[in-house]
């Protein structure tokens, strides 16, 4: 088990960025997920890491080490692939203690590991069968033995659960959790599901373009999104946002009639230097609540459509050309293309700056 | 509209001749498919000519083959009737010592062909795999020997080779080595013979050990670089199994082709010295185009005939295990 700290990693391709300076320190024995939409860089981050990939640039270290210009096989990293890379003509067995016979560990230690492995992962009847006709979940488990059979000082896992099923993919995604809390090793994970960094990870590190754009544990930037990008990437659905113009403490929605005035004084503070200049408003859909009754600061919208979602629907309506959703409960009447109050909590209103989409308040 | 559509329109308003035209259009389907034909007919009628010349060039020669194995013949005197002399032809053959010399040879350059073949081959294309400046130029310069004609190279060899003038011996005389009689020493000749089908042939196994080895996935490479295998262990566990089918049948290809090895040897070394570099097939051309004992010949054939097939087998029974493997367990 190791820490892992990377050092303004640069990954060049002629004129492509596929990284561009990414640093991330990461303490021995957590679990950090590289999120982000296809092209971000994460996977190149985690080939980068793997020693797949030599950086142009930047350094990385394993504890105090640097291991930037070690192969692979001198780093000791554990690795699943996105579709595990089994060895086909190999069974299960010899599929996972490739990296010990590799490695000319004696057999007797081997035989001890195995058992070892065959308990965490529950291979016990699967040791005999080719790996190229298990299905994709056995092939996942066994992909994850052979990656920490021989105890590497990191995981590396990319995009593990993508070539799961839905509900199967939701199993195994608890289980790779606790099995990576019960093992404690340092992990990283690769994925551009939001729901599954949100769920493992004890840091999230949200890239795009090749930098990271926000870090931090799951419920910070949920929370605390540092950027419109992260809002609306993180949640299902994702942050909604409404164009706005500040004016001394009221937010006049961009093309409708609604206001907002604002209560919270800490945020005139940080508002100051926006006076009579566009901001956005971003609010989550479980933070707006509806109203039959009108009362202060309340909006009335007419209802555009309604999804049940389970336990909970999703109320959308239309403000100025944007469509804005509301996840609310069953308890209130609602019908199609009647008007409703909505009413924002004010404690979890984010502020963002219009031309950077920055925030300024989270 | 025509007058029988429309007959059948007021027809159709009671219900009887709505049956009696649904039996009627249902008949002529029916009296189509008499008259036509159906398209297992027309497979065969296509499959006809081919079938019949493959039997006339194939099938009618292999059973006279057999037939004429069985008698004592000679195309020289087509006049004199054969006279049916049972399996003296084979046992002959089988007994004969010389037949036995060339049954050993062959062996040994079966084996020995096959075998720096083989290992040259898939270590030339290994070193191939990996990309560098002027890879497609080397790998068209190595691949030329492959497409020249046999007796081209069986001749400009025997002249390379030559003993007094050759090239070969020029060059080693450069290096203080003394001239070697290449073609003209019996326990130097085989090996002569064995260079030049490997110069030859080589190549062949070299483009079908390049085709399977790039179709082995890159990722298991990397998974492999991971789980810090070195270079021989991924050689040894990933490359060589996961190419083996395919290099079974290029083996397989080089084998028969060794056996039935002919045209090479014709132009290199005649044979010679002496019957030193006679293969079977050798043989089987003097005994039926030299001295025309056709009987004798056939017989021969036949014998060659069924080594190949039995030697083959045992490959591809192995291919279909490497087969059925990737299917069950």
């Amino acid at each position: 088990m190791a820490r892992v700290r990377l050092e303004s990693l640069k990954k060049h391709y002629g004129s492509v960025r596929a990284i561009d300076g990414v640093s991330i320190n990461i303490e021995s024995g957590q679990l950090v997920v590289l999120l982000g939409p296809s092209g971000c860089g994460k996977t190149t981050t985690l080939r980068c890491i793997a020693g797949l990939e030599q950086p142009t640039m930047g350094k990385i270290y394993f504890d105090d080490r640097e291991v930037t210009h070690l192969s692979p096989s001198e780093r000791n990293v554990g690795m699943v692939f996105q579709f595990y890379a089994l060895y086909p003509h190999m069974n299960v067995y010899e599929n996972i203690t490739f990296p010990l016979r590799a490695c000319r560990v004696p057999r007797k230690a081997i035989e001890t590991k195995v058992k070892e492995v065959v308990q965490i992962f529950q291979l016990g009847g699967l040791l005999r069968y080719k790996a190229s006709i298990l299905p994709p979940g056995d092939q996942q488990r066994v992909a994850l033995a052979r990656a920490v059979i021989r105890d590497p000082n990191v995981l590396l896992l990319d995009e593990p659960l993508s070539a799961l099923d839905e509900k199967f993919r939701e199993e195994m995604r608890s289980e790779l959790g606790k099995l990576q809390k019960r093992i404690g090793i340092t992990t990283i994970y690769v994925t551009h599901d939001q729901r599954e960094a949100m769920a493992l990870g004890d840091v999230i590190v949200v890239m795009k373009d090749g930098v990271i754009v926000q870090m931090g544990s799951p419920e910070e930037l949920y929370e605390h999104p540092q950027s419109v990008f992260v809002g609306n990437f993180l949640g299902t659905p994702g942050m909604n946002f409404v164009e706005c113009l500040y004016d001394n403490g009221l937010l006049f929605l961009e093309g409708t009639e609604h206001r907002l005035s604002l209560k919270r004084s800490d945020l005139f503070a940080k508002l100051s230097s926006y006076q009579g200049k566009e901001v956005i408003l971003g609010i989550r859909p479980e933070y707006v609540s509806l109203f039959e009754k009108s009362f202060e600061n309340g909006l009335s919208i007419a209802i555009l459509a309604i999804e049940p979602a389970g336990r909970y629907r999703l109320v959308d309506f239309l403000i100025g050309e944007r469509v804005f959703r509301v996840r609310t409960d069953w308890s209130l009447p609602l019908i199609v293309g009647h008007k409703v109050y909505l009413y924002f909590s004010e404690d979890h209103i984010c502020l963002f700056d219009r031309s950077s989409g920055e925030a300024i308040v989270t | 509209m025509d007058g029988k559509f429309k007959d059948s329109i007021d027809k159709a308003v009671d219900g009887d001749a709505i049956a009696e035209l649904a039996r009627e259009s249902s008949r002529s389907i029916v009296a189509r498919k008499h008259y036509g034909l159906s398209d297992r007919a027309f497979m065969f009628i296509f499959l006809l000519p081919s079938l019949f010349v493959l039997l006339f060039l194939v099938g009618y020669p292999f059973i006279t083959l057999i037939r004429s194995g069985f008698y004592n013949f000679s195309v020289l005197r087509a006049t004199t009737p054969a006279k049916f002399i049972g399996v003296e032809n084979f046992s002959f053959i089988l007994t004969d010592a010389f037949t036995w010399e060339r049954f050993i040879f062959t062996g040994k350059f079966v084996v020995l062909n096959v075998f720096f073949q083989f290992i040259l081959g898939v270590v030339i294309a290994y070193l191939l795999q990996k990309n560098f400046r002027g890879r497609s130029l080397v790998l068209t310069l190595i691949l030329m020997p492959m497409m020249l004609c046999p007796i081209v190279v069986g001749l400009f060899w025997k002249y390379m080779l030559n003993t007094e003038w050759g090239i070969v011996n020029y060059v080693l005389s450069l290096f203080g080595v003394g001239k070697v009689e290449w073609l003209a020493r019996e326990n130097v000749s085989i090996y002569s013979v064995i260079l030049v089908d490997t110069w030859m042939w080589t190549p062949f196994m070299i483009l079908l050990a390049l085709a399977a080895f790039t179709a082995i996935p890159k990722y298991l490479y990397e998974a492999a670089e991971i789980d810090r295998a070195s270079s021989w262990f991924k050689f040894r566990h990933i490359t060589l199994p996961l190419s083996a089918p395919v290099l079974i049948i290029a083996v397989l290809f080089r084998m028969i082709d060794s056996i039935k090895a002919f045209d090479l040897v014709y132009t290199l070394t005649g044979g010679g010295p002496g019957s030193a570099t006679q293969t079977l097939s050798f043989d089987l051309y003097k005994r039926a185009f030299q001295y025309f004992y056709t009987g004798e010949a056939s017989a021969y054939g036949v014998i060659l005939l069924l080594i190949i097939m039995s030697s083959s087998l045992v490959f591809i029974r192995y291919l279909n295990r490497l087969a059925m493997q990737n299917v069950r367990r």
